[in-house]
């Protein structure tokens, strides 16, 4: 499909290209006047080409949206996810719609009014119904946008503890991902970045009772179906804890605990299950064997082929290997979230092993 | 001086005849005239946008082909940044960061503001020169040694500042967190508190200017959109570059003096540092008190230039005066409480980000009506298809297309989680970057003749313009999706993410289209270093325009006009008016009215 947009945008330039040596052409000619100001015969060529580009514009818009609509991301993987959706295909749609009408009457003036000697522009200098009109229709659909938008942010956003959901610190640093688990008691340890001293490696205050059962790992396992509260911490610059299949994102931030709270709703099983990942991995798939053959040419160990998984990404510039800070997510049920907690060492048990 | 002459047709400088004679250090470099310090700006703004663009070529070709060898790379970046042509991740941060700060900064508000302000103000309300032309030629020095420090950051050992344009602390406080938060990030600070330094300076006289010297009968309804967008501007300005800098004091002192105004709880490299108590969130707010602003401040001067292009080639009036003046002043009214949408998932208040989407969506509405005025003024027009009007027609549609997807970003729900990916780099590149250079090659194409006394090569301008216009287009369309895609921005090579893996030719594509389009600039720079020397000598008014700068002789003297400054009978719009009967134009047989020419009979008199 590459070579179809190739194509097109040769074919397109090729225009171009014959538009301009026209223009060449013709301002050579004995008659031509050296003003370096647009006479009628530069009015119609470049009048011409604004419909050129018009057409150009719209194939290209058409192209992207019917190669890569499909690179969007897949089904969100949690509740609130889908309100997120849905408003943005409502805006999607709204802004192409305005995109498509102006356009063309922008690029339709350029050419229909090209000027030429003798013709008259219309002295048209206000219209107060007419602006009227267009500052009315923005104020009632952004008006509309606005308080569709604002309701969904505030589900999203208010975070209400009374559904009693699992608490999960996310912890951040130069350039990896842990996550602390707040055990049983559901309550996360006291812990600041002064209490940081050999394997107690996030700060956590080992005389704080609270923090006997937490639990850390660098693999973020979820039960699905169940609000999870994540506690946002740094230790040393600012990160963003980016979950894209999950429509979620916060900054993570030194010195201060931020916050967001989300119910996975659909498990790495599923996902990689669902056509749309299956497709895709594919797809990688092929790329990937692609790239090996040209990295065994050379000399060089192949890729590994890939299984999607879920994965938390840092997207706050943080340091030289920002584009590599990752962490594994997997949704799961219930039961084998609880198996795999359970095999999870306690911050009490990993001390007492130092000592 | 002139700066509290009231009545300015009778200041001091009528009396011509007794030139002093200037050296080539008071013409050319230490020069006081509006006019050379405007031409100054273009060419120090042109050779800083020559450095920020090829930057943008190399991080391009390392994002295409990610870790691959390339002799460029060696050649311009060096062994120790691009070890065996490969770049490095810590040159590539410093790459992306030094093109923000140089397009943002250097190119887009002094390159662009700099160059116009001070040619065309003077020059379009009638005055001799700005209120204080010394003042005027600070603000130009000061603006040049920031430059050479930023440039001088290029070539230190540690590397040039790297924590992104938008230098959030920690990352860019702390010399262990990154190379380049070292003497690089010194050197940027220094740079960027002299050119907040200039800024002010400049805007302060474009302002004083603008209230004090207008010639008589130059109301401020009869300004052309150009003063009106340049005055709000430097408004702008003044309001919030103070923020920027008191930001960037704050930084230093955390760096330097041991202070914590941004850290707080941090263990780097094995140790606790002393900091205590200071916030991050605090900088990203006194950051985007003056970063939003700023893109207004960037786009503001280029909608002026292109209303008044727009107009002066549809040889039609402006549609709808009253509205691009309110609008004008709304967007500068909003721009200054919507800066909480750079934010959303900064961690502040939920409530805050509410108030920020509300405040942020309103600022459609009056670019809405300015989009609907400009396509207005098209309909019904006799079209001047010269460079300068293709490059503002090219300004309306990329401003549409770019601020349209603002309609996403500035919704706190949609933000959440296309914040920080590729679409915002599509968005504000289209919106700001690319409309903003539309509207700096308007002006330069139509103002040209003005500044020069000789004319461009069209035909170059129209291979620079179609080109430019695809190869634009080509770049950030595609951008859009790999941005929904959940691509981030700032990365290095997204090879890490396997899942990311279908997006690689998607960005070869990008890359192609950016490769082309840098090219096609040195037809630009050609077209212009040339024309300024060999170029067809230009006649007094060649746009058959209505504004003040084409009654002065093509010749420039100091104080603009030979004789008594001109005075202003009409606003700067009237083209194709036809008088009372509707047989002919008012002046008969010429489609325009300047401005010094007074009500004609049989002419209707419009209250604009």
């Amino acid at each position: 499909m590459t070579v179809f947009l190739v194509i097109i945008v040769l074919a397109l330039l090729a225009v171009t290209g014959w538009q301009m040596s026209k223009i060449f052409e013709l301002s050579k000619g004995p008659s031509a006047d050296s003003s370096e100001i647009a006479n009628d015969n530069d009015n119609r060529q470049q009048a011409k080409l604004m419909l050129w580009f018009m057409i150009f514009i719209y194939v290209g818009m058409a192209y992207s949206f019917w190669q890569w609509s499909k690179l969007y991301l897949p089904e969100a993987a949690s509740e609130h996810g889908n309100e997120v959706d849905t408003l943005m295909f409502i805006s999607i749609g709204l802004i192409m719609v305005v995109q498509v009408i102006t356009q063309a009457l922008l690029h339709w003036f350029a050419y229909k009014y090209q000027g030429k000697k003798g013709q008259r522009a219309l002295f048209f200098a206000d219209n107060d119904k007419l602006e009227f009109i267009w500052t009315i229709i923005p104020v009632i659909t952004l008006a509309g946008l606005i308080i569709y938008g604002l309701f969904t942010w505030s589900d999203i956003m208010n975070i209400s503890e009374d559904n009693d959901p699992i608490v999960i610190e996310i912890y951040a640093k130069q350039f990896s991902w842990q996550a602390r688990y707040a055990g049983e008691d559901n309550t996360l340890g006291e812990a600041n970045v002064r209490f940081i001293e050999g394997v107690n490696t996030v700060g956590i205050n080992e005389n704080d009772p609270y923090a006997d059962d937490d639990k850390i790992t660098t693999e973020l396992h979820l039960p699905v179906g169940k609000e999870v509260l994540f506690k946002f911490r740094s230790q040393d610059v600012l990160h963003s804890a980016y979950f894209p299949h999950f429509r979620a994102q916060m900054n993570v931030v030194p010195g201060m605990v931020t916050q967001f709270a989300f119910t996975p709703d659909i498990t790495t099983e599923e996902m990689r299950n669902s056509e749309y990942m299956v497709d895709k991995v594919k797809t990688i798939n092929e790329i990937r064997k692609d790239n090996s053959q040209i990295l065994m040419a050379e000399g060089e160990s192949p890729l590994d082929s890939y299984e999607f998984d879920y994965f938390l990404l840092c997207n706050k510039i943080c340091g030289d290997a920002h584009y590599n800070m990752q962490m594994k997510i997997i949704v799961e049920s219930e039961e084998d979230y609880n198996d795999w907690l359970s095999e999870q060492d306690t911050f009490a048990t990993t001390m007492e092993s130092v000592e | 001086m002139s700066a509290i002459a009231t009545s300015p047709a009778h200041d001091h400088h009528d009396d011509h005849g007794h030139h002093h004679k200037q050296t080539f250090i008071t013409k050319y470099i230490f020069s006081t005239d509006h006019k050379m310090i405007a031409k100054q700006f273009l060419i120090t703004g042109i050779l800083m946008g020559i450095v920020g663009i090829m930057m943008s070529v190399l991080f391009r070709m390392q994002l295409a082909w990610p870790e691959e060898s390339f002799m460029i790379f060696e050649w311009l970046l060096g062994d120790k940044w691009a070890p065996n042509g490969v770049m490095t991740p810590s040159i590539y941060l410093a790459l992306v960061t030094i093109h923000g700060t140089i397009m943002v900064f250097f190119v887009l508000t002094a390159g662009l503001s700099g160059t116009f302000s001070n040619l065309l103000i003077p020059l379009q309300i009638g005055a001799r020169d700005m209120a204080s032309g010394f003042m005027n030629m600070i603000s130009y020095w000061l603006f040049f040694l920031s430059s050479i420090i930023m440039l001088s950051s290029l070539f230190i050992e540690s590397g040039p500042a790297s924590a992104g344009w938008t230098i959030y602390p920690p990352l860019s406080a702390l010399p262990q967190a990154i190379g380049g938060s070292g003497m690089g990030m010194t050197l940027w600070l220094v740079s960027m508190a002299i050119f907040i330094a200039s800024s002010l300076i400049g805007s302060l006289n474009y302002i004083v200017t603008v209230i004090n010297l207008r010639t008589t009968g130059m109301s401020m309804m009869r300004l052309p959109l150009t003063i009106w967008a340049f005055f709000i501007t430097a408004v702008i300005g003044v309001v919030s570059f103070p923020v920027l800098l008191s930001a960037a004091l704050l930084l230093i002192m955390d760096r330097s003096f041991g202070t914590s105004f941004f850290l707080s709880d941090i263990y780097i490299q094995g140790e606790v540092l002393s900091h205590q108590g200071g916030s991050p969130v605090l900088f990203e707010h006194l950051f985007w008190f003056l970063g939003h602003p700023e893109v207004y401040i960037v786009i503001l001067p280029a909608m002026g230039i292109v209303s008044e292009v727009l107009a002066t080639n549809s040889r039609k009036p402006i549609f709808g005066y009253r509205a691009m003046v309110a609008s004008i002043l709304a967007i500068a009214f909003l721009s200054t409480i919507v800066w909480g949408h750079h934010m959303f998932v900064s961690g502040m208040n939920p409530f805050l980000g509410s108030v920020f989407t509300f405040t942020t969506l309103l600022i459609a509405i009056p670019s809405a009506v300015k989009a609907f005025n400009w396509i207005t003024t098209l309909w019904k027009g006799n079209l001047q298809m010269n460079p300068a009007m293709l490059f503002s027609i090219g300004f309306v549609s990329t401003f549409i297309t770019g601020g349209l997807t603002g309609i996403i970003l500035g919704d706190s729900t949609l933000d959440i989680n296309v914040h920080d990916t590729y679409f915002v780099i599509a968005h504000f590149h289209l919106v700001m970057g690319i409309s903003a250079i539309y509207g700096l090659l308007a002006g330069v194409y139509h103002w040209f003749p003005k500044m020069f006394g000789r004319m461009m090569n069209k035909n170059l301008g129209y291979v620079h313009f179609w080109i430019t216009a695809v190869g634009a287009y080509g770049v950030f369309f595609p951008m859009h999706f790999i941005g929904l895609a959940g691509l981030p921005r700032r990365y290095y090579t997204n090879t890490a993410f396997p899942y990311f893996d279908d997006l690689a030719d998607v960005n070869v594509i990008i890359t192609i289209f950016a490769l082309i389009t840098a090219a096609v600039q040195v037809v630009f720079l050609w077209n212009f270093f040339s024309s300024i020397f060999f170029g067809k000598k230009a006649t007094q008014n060649p746009w058959n325009s209505t504004t003040l700068e084409w009654t002065t002789p093509v010749e420039h003297i100091h104080g603009n006009w030979p004789g008594a400054i001109p005075s202003v009978y009409r606003w700067s719009y009237d083209y194709s008016k036809m008088n009372l009967e509707g047989t002919d134009y008012v002046i008969p047989g010429q489609d325009y009215i300047p401005q010094n020419v007074p009500l004609q009979d049989h002419e209707e008199e419009l209250n604009h």
